[in-house]
């Protein structure tokens, strides 16, 4: 399992990537090795939505998964290259995965994720 | 690891699709230790057993298996397993891991004079190797002897010890069950890996047998549901004599099911169709519910199974399958799903 150390991590499995006030949100590796062939992404509508609230489902062969927004603020792109190939979120989760982008409203919320050390340590 | 019947098992080993195309293309292997055997012996055992099970016990030769069901008083399905004959006075049930204390308590609740039963399902291990390489493997495993034919038992002492074989399969692929004692499910478990077969885990066992429509008791089949409206009518001998729920059986024949056990595929690629899902006419009425359902991996679409009234999903039928509040596009189609 990999957890880059640029990125910041969610309870629920999920990496955030952080730049300026935009949050580039996917599943971590150990999510994706865990629910293995994923075989559709639900994406998310845009606009705004509240931290923790579901946005997006991730459906692997074996169960769905539901993706919660790790901050509130207003989903502004998604990844619509998941349509075609939702492989993707297992072959490359932390670059060509990637499923929603979110214009972060409450910058004091990302304080509350976890960093790389935090988030291997919780996992293992 | 999931808890299934009592025993811990794995949904898969490397990968639930990767893991079904080599049943598919070449050979796997689940383990299916969790199964249940129960033996059944004695002067009385093929009229008792005919008495009890749905399909013909008399139509079976030594050294030969069927499928067949075990039902309630209401003509509602206990179990579904396969019947062994592996002598003339002398049977192997190998039931449900999920079933065998109910089946046991049924069974022993009619028990008549002349018959022996014995539930020895903690003694035996079990593997289920299928795919069409299977019959190779078998003749490496074994130092060349060869398998039987469909449905076919050998009993055969191997090393020291009893092996039961049957040629059958819960994938729709060529393949065996192998019995053996449980002190030697492992080393022919690791025989097997070695020659390159892939293990299996209860995520590929589920899409396999989906793809065939083969049912799975507990989700497609229920005590409230009879055979026939499960779809398994080939798997009934109503003119054998009387068994338990026949009665009902044949008032459902004359009279036709309510509903049946439907195969629906969707239209589109998408959402994978799961149990409990809700089927809706065009219309937006409720037809029915999913017993079963997921990503079909030969297909690359979603497939289930639904009871549903006859009448208003006949094969051909435009139907909507409701995922998460949206309606996706399905079809009930023909069954099985998959053929070679």
């Amino acid at each position: 399992m990999t957890a880059p150390d640029n990125l910041y991590y969610t309870r629920d499995h999920e990496w955030v990537l952080v730049e300026g006030d935009l949050a580039t949100i996917g599943i971590t590796d150990h999510a994706q090795e865990e629910l293995s062939d994923v075989v559709f992404v639900e994406l998310p509508d845009l606009g705004d939505i509240e931290k923790s609230s579901p946005v997006a489902v991730v459906e692997s062969v074996k169960a769905a998964s539901d993706i919660y927004a790790p901050v509130s603020g207003e989903i502004v792109e998604v990844n619509t290259d998941l349509v075609a190939d939702p492989a993707k979120v297992n072959t490359d989760p932390y670059s060509g995965g990637w499923i929603f982008k979110i214009k972060v409203s409450a910058p004091a919320q990302l304080d509350e994720l976890m960093d790389a050390g935090a988030y291997t340590a919780m996992v293992s | 690891m999931i808890p299934f019947a009592g025993w811990e098992m794995p949904v898969m080993y490397s990968s639930i699709i990767d893991e079904h195309k080599a049943v598919r293309e070449g050979c796997g292997v689940f383990d299916i230790s969790h199964m249940g055997q129960v033996f059944v012996s004695g002067a009385r055992a093929e009229e008792w057993l005919n008495s009890l099970l749905t399909n013909d016990v008399s139509k079976l030769a030594n050294g030969e298996a069927h499928y067949t069901l075990l039902l309630n008083d209401e003509g509602g399905v206990i179990d579904d397993l396969i019947l062994y004959r592996l002598e003339e006075r002398r049977f192997l049930l190998v039931v449900n891991a999920s079933s065998v204390d109910l089946d046991m308590a049924w069974l022993q609740d009619h028990l008549v004079e002349g018959v022996e039963l014995l539930d020895d399902s903690s003694e035996w291990a079990g593997l289920a190797v299928q795919g069409p390489k299977s019959p190779e493997v078998f003749t490496a495993i074994t130092e060349g002897r060869t398998l039987p034919t469909r449905n076919g038992v050998d009993d055969l002492q191997h090393e020291g010890h009893l092996l039961i074989i049957c040629r059958t399969g819960y994938t729709g692929e060529d393949g065996f069950e192998l019995f053996c004692p449980a002190s030697e499910g492992a080393r022919w478990w690791r025989r097997l890996l070695e020659e390159d077969v892939k293990p299996c885990g209860l995520g590929s066992r589920d899409s396999l047998r989906l793809e065939m429509c083969y049912p799975l008791n507990g989700s497609d089949l229920s005590p409230k549901r009879t055979p026939l409206e499960a779809g398994l009518g080939f798997f009934v001998t109503l003119d054998k004599g009387r068994f338990t729920g026949s009665e009902v059986l044949q008032k459902q024949k004359e009279e036709g099911c309510e509903e049946r056990l439907m195969a629906l595929k969707l239209s589109e690629r998408g959402a994978p169709p799961r149990p409990g899902y809700e089927v809706v006419n065009e219309a937006g009425e409720a037809l029915g519910t999913l017993t079963s359902g997921g990503l079909s991996p030969s297909l690359g679409k979603g497939i289930a199974l639904a009871y549903l009234p006859p009448q208003k999903a006949k094969i051909g039928t435009a139907v909507s399958i409701m995922v998460r509040g949206k309606k996706i596009p399905a079809k009930v189609v023909k069954k099985p799903f998959y053929q070679k």
